[in-house]
């Protein structure tokens, strides 16, 4: 996917440690960080909140035609995740028996590599999830 | 504003065109609506252009000076529109805009893609420019696994099967083969579909629309000027144009089985239009993927929320049937130039509208309706077409 090192490296709270952020004015949490609440714009106060790392499927897919970074992978496993704040977050789905990914399972957060750019291309590092 | 009409229409071939460029496509769709409107050239103001992803697939941006250049309309003002696969759509809205606020009388609204002359991988990363690239396609995900996650949504909410989906793919082949400029001209069935392998399952290759080269033009004209600046052209009356956004990212939508923004944007054209869903005759719709369409004609107020499935696979959107969908083939069976589709769409109701449509044609269409969709659903925009009396 060919991202560069400063925009790999501006990303890394987020992609590390799930940091999202949170309004204040009315209680939003938002995975990625927002800079301005969309609920109440200019009232609204942005804080850092971190995720939580825990959470079900909510949808499902197994990929079978990756794109460019992904082609060593497929086929893999890839989930909308409701993460138990309600927040929802798209991520692959990894060590986990392919019959126990269905809608409703229960997941955890874990660290892996996402991909990485050829030989000597940055490897960028992210959230995945696990079943329990 | 002031009423605009649609004077004249144009296409190529929708296909792999090894020995086209995109100048050589874009020139032909243009040169054909404008013989097609009757007019000579020189009475078109202004030229917008709908293309997502030249950058990428020809390495060209600049696409405004572009066309106005190779149409031989230098110095007239040309803009290059782009809101993903609703590029061509959001073009034809530019136009249209630009004409009812009185800033001109005739403008050339044209679109197109030049696909095949990169990788399907670069293709495919190029289209993913259309999602959110920082979390989404960056963790993995392509357009046809978010549609698949869509579509699995809709599966568990609704009790929508694999098969009905196919009957979306099936129906559009059927239209598609009654269709000259379409990529696909042949039948498929249910089962060849269920037998095409999963690219993200639940969606199959035959759930997907393909790589296609192609344009599409159209020429609007202000519809109290249309005796004076194109009194040759068959003019088809625009009775709506709108437009609506939702987020970038799927994980960030409220709902996943429906798609929000196609929901605002028909209630919005069919006030303006003074119609309800009843009374379109022959709609086009944005069927990237075989549940885009169930989900699109739910949105549209078709059927109810949750049938569309069932729907397709009883006929219902048949040529001739409760509501003609697709009769072009869809982006399925006539192929997807990113930038021309949405133009494409139109033109095939004004057709179906002037009775032009031959082998596809609508019986007595009256009011038609095209739906354009940007990514899993970030941009909407509908245009309503009505006969004129
Ligand atoms: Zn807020």
């Amino acid at each position: 996917m060919n991202e560069a090192l400063p925009l790999i490296w501006r990303r890394i709270p987020e992609r590390y440690n799930m940091l999202g952020s949170k309004c204040l004015n009315c209680g939003t949490p938002y995975f990625p960080q927002r800079k301005m609440c969309p609920k109440c714009r200019r009232k609204g106060k942005i804080v850092a909140e971190k995720m939580p790392t825990e959470g079900t499927i909510y949808s499902f897919t197994e990929v079978h035609a990756a794109p460019k970074g992904f082609e060593q992978e497929t086929p893999y496993f890839l989930a909308m995740v409701e993460l138990s704040n309600g927040v929802r977050v798209l991520s692959q789905v990894v060590d986990s028996p392919a019959d126990k990914i269905k809608i409703g399972a229960p997941v955890n957060m874990v660290f892996r590599k996402i991909s990485e750019d050829g030989e000597e291309g940055v490897i960028a590092y992210g959230y995945k999830f696990k079943v329990k | 504003m002031r009423s605009v009409s649609i004077i004249g229409v144009g296409l190529t071939k929708f296909g792999e065109h090894w020995d086209k460029g995109f100048r050589e496509l874009i020139v032909e769709a243009a040169s054909k609506a404008v013989v097609d409107a009757g007019i000579e050239g020189k009475e078109i103001q202004a030229i917008y252009g709908g293309v997502m992803a030249s950058g990428r697939l020809i390495g060209q941006e600049h696409i405004g000076a572009l066309l106005a250049d190779q149409l031989g309309m230098n110095p007239i003002a040309s803009t290059r529109v782009e809101a993903a696969c609703a590029s061509g759509g959001v073009a034809v809205r530019s136009g249209f805009l630009a004409v009812a606020s009185g800033a001109y009388d005739v403008v050339a609204v044209g679109g197109g893609e030049k696909m095949t002359d990169v990788s399907a991988e670069d293709v495919a990363t190029a289209l993913g420019g259309a999602g959110d690239q920082e979390w989404e396609l960056f963790n993995g995900a392509t357009f046809p696994a978010l549609y698949a996650l869509m579509a699995r949504r809709h599966m568990l909410e609704y009790g929508t099967t694999e098969e009905q989906l196919a009957a979306v793919a099936v129906k559009n082949h059927s239209n598609g083969a009654l269709n000259p400029l379409a990529q696909y001209q042949r039948e498929i069935t249910v089962e060849d579909v269920m037998n095409s392998g999963y690219i993200a399952s639940p969606l199959k290759l035959l759930d997907c629309s393909p790589i296609t080269d192609g344009a599409a033009a159209v020429i609007l004209c202000a519809t109290e000027k249309l005796k004076q600046l194109a009194p040759n052209g068959d003019a088809v009356e625009i009775a709506a144009s709108a437009q609506a956004s939702d987020s970038l990212a799927l994980a960030s939508r409220k709902s996943m089985s429906e798609v929000a923004s196609t929901k605002v944007a028909a209630n919005d054209a069919y006030r303006t239009a003074g119609v309800g869903p009843k009374d379109i005759d022959v709609a086009e719709v944005h069927d990237c993927f075989t549940i885009a369409e169930v989900m699109a004609i739910e949105a549209l107020g078709f059927f109810p929320k949750g049938t569309g499935g069932k729907a397709t696979e009883d006929g219902e959107t048949e040529l001739n049937s409760t509501i003609s969908v697709n009769t072009s083939g869809g982006l399925k069976a006539a192929g997807h130039p990113i930038g021309a589709t949405g133009i494409k769409q139109v033109s095939e109701i004004v057709l179906q509208l002037r009775g032009k449509a031959d082998k596809r044609q609508v019986n007595d269409a009256q009011v038609g309706l095209a739906q354009n969709v940007g990514g899993s659903g970030a941009t909407t925009v509908i245009h309503i077409l009505r006969r004129r009396k």
